[in-house]
């Protein structure tokens, strides 16, 4: 293996590739996740990265541990999760969500918001808050999706670092907010619990968005970085899936380096905020 | 077959470092661009305004499996990595590598496993080392690797450490980058 356990050469690449698909076919076989369509660039890094972590020489060393050791599979599912997210990440998108958004979902009597993909909630948490400031929280149902079990019990513990609070305060502030950030948790030791009223609204339930098919019907989906890692294929097959889910005048929100130009449902939604990201089915 | 892509790479410094070289590639330049410039995460236009305004080419930022063109500068948007796949881009959220995000290191690694020898890698002005060992797997795959001088460089550091890990990378002044490129573009 050469330097950071990258190929050293033109024939072990040719092997690792090899070995790459037959990893992810014993793991969706064994387990049923299916990474089989996942982008392959960001795969590859984050299998490397794994193999490194288990200090294993081969990826079919890693296919090995994998299959026989569950616990291996976890720590495989968490690093195909590392991503460092925020509450409020991307505060203008907050904002647009606010200025556009929101006004349509006054006159709803209920409003049904998914967050598919929602790992540790960081984004569903800044929903609520938004709606409670909006005074639209009570008429809400969160549901916070992710194909990771312990991501999710971890998200819906409601626990983030202390350290992290200055940098969530300054995103909440840009991102609109009305009052003051540290009425929405209690510091407790070194974590930031957030506060109750804040939590009944939103269910936590494991969905994986490559297997499984709509399972409701929401006003609102966000599905936001998710579908980067994912190739052509499954993206459509995704956006079918979140556009099966949406009502007519239904809202979508990506991600801001995503795009919906090329794929299988562009012209079936109306721009709200092209920069944010934000759509509107239109059937 | 020629060359297929061109990466760039700078820190502090290069905002003027990457304008000085897109002022240099003629309207007909025939290979794709892509540039990761340290950013910091405020979202806005300014970085593809002001190289735009310099620059023949349009100035974009890349998005999400956008595809690879000719005539066209793509720039690595704040809060991602850049990634080079086949014949689109891709983006990751992915923590900070070699503590940037955008990170060099990762458009050029991904980069070099898909254009291999096909591929130009340039490291401009910066501080760190990010774009050090993406500019070593360029050179390992027969890549062509540039780093700025440091007798140009406003911040020496990092095009110094991508010239030390790279074995046959070319140190060029800011101004000899642009025509190195052009003559490169037109090899068959």
């Amino acid at each position: 293996m050469g330097a950071n356990d990258r190929p050293a050469n033109s024939e072990e690449e040719g092997i690792e590739a090899i070995e790459i698909s037959l990893l992810l076919e014993a793991i969706v076989r064994r387990y049923g996740y299916d990474f089989r369509d996942y982008a392959p660039a960001s795969l590859k890094r984050r299998i490397r990265r794994i193999q490194g972590e288990e200090r294993l020489p081969t990826v079919s060393a890693l296919q090995e541990r994998v299959i026989h050791e569950e616990a291996c599979m976890s720590r495989f599912l968490d690093g195909l999760s590392v991503d460092v997210s925020a509450l409020f990440r991307d505060p203008s998108f907050y904002l647009a969500f606010r200025q556009k958004v929101v006004p349509e979902l006054r006159s709803l009597p209920l409003i049904r918001i998914w967050h598919a993909g929602c790992a540790a909630g960081e984004e569903a948490f800044s929903m609520a808050i938004l709606l409670h400031e909006e005074g639209l929280l009570d008429r809400a149902r969160i549901y916070a999706t992710d194909m990771n079990e312990r991501l999710l019990a971890k998200g819906k513990e409601a626990i983030f670092p202390i350290k992290h609070m200055k940098e969530y305060t300054a995103n909440y502030h840009r991102a609109g907010g009305r009052g003051q950030f540290s009425d929405y948790y209690t510091a407790k030791h070194e974590g930031a619990i957030m506060r109750d009223f804040l939590r009944g609204n939103t269910v936590w339930a494991v969905h994986n968005l490559v297997s499984d098919t709509s399972f409701n019907e929401f006003n609102v989906v966000l599905c936001r970085n998710v579908m980067i890692y994912f190739n052509r294929t499954l993206q459509d097959r995704v956006h079918r899936l979140i556009y099966d889910s949406l009502p007519d005048g239904g809202i979508l929100g990506l991600g801001r380096g995503e795009s919906l130009q090329f794929t299988a449902v562009e012209g079936r939604y109306a721009t709200l905020d092209l920069a944010e990201r934000l759509y509107r089915k239109t059937g | 077959m020629g060359y297929g892509l061109v990466v760039v790479g700078a820190s502090l410094g290069g905002l003027k470092a990457v304008g000085t070289v897109l002022a240099g590639l003629p309207a007909d330049f025939r290979l794709p661009v892509a540039v990761v410039q340290h950013r910091s995460p405020e979202v806005g236009d300014t970085l593809r305004f002001v190289l735009q305004d310099r620059c023949a080419l349009q100035v974009r930022e890349a998005e999400d499996k956008l595809a690879i063109a000719a005539g066209a500068v793509y720039l690595a948007p704040t809060g991602y990595h850049l990634l080079v796949e086949d014949e689109h881009f891709t983006l990751s959220t992915e923590g900070p590598v070699s503590y940037a995000q955008p990170s060099i290191d990762v458009l050029f690694e991904t980069a070099a496993e898909s254009y291999g020898r096909r591929l130009v890698a340039v490291v401009l002005s910066g501080t760190g080392r990010d774009g050090a060992a993406g500019l070593a797997e360029v050179s390992r795959r027969g890549g062509v690797a540039v780093v700025e001088a440091a007798r140009t460089a406003r911040s020496p550091e990092m095009p110094e450490a991508a010239w030390e890990a790279a074995p046959g990378a070319l140190s060029l002044g800011i101004d000899r980058i642009a025509p190195c490129l052009v003559e490169l573009a037109r090899k068959p």
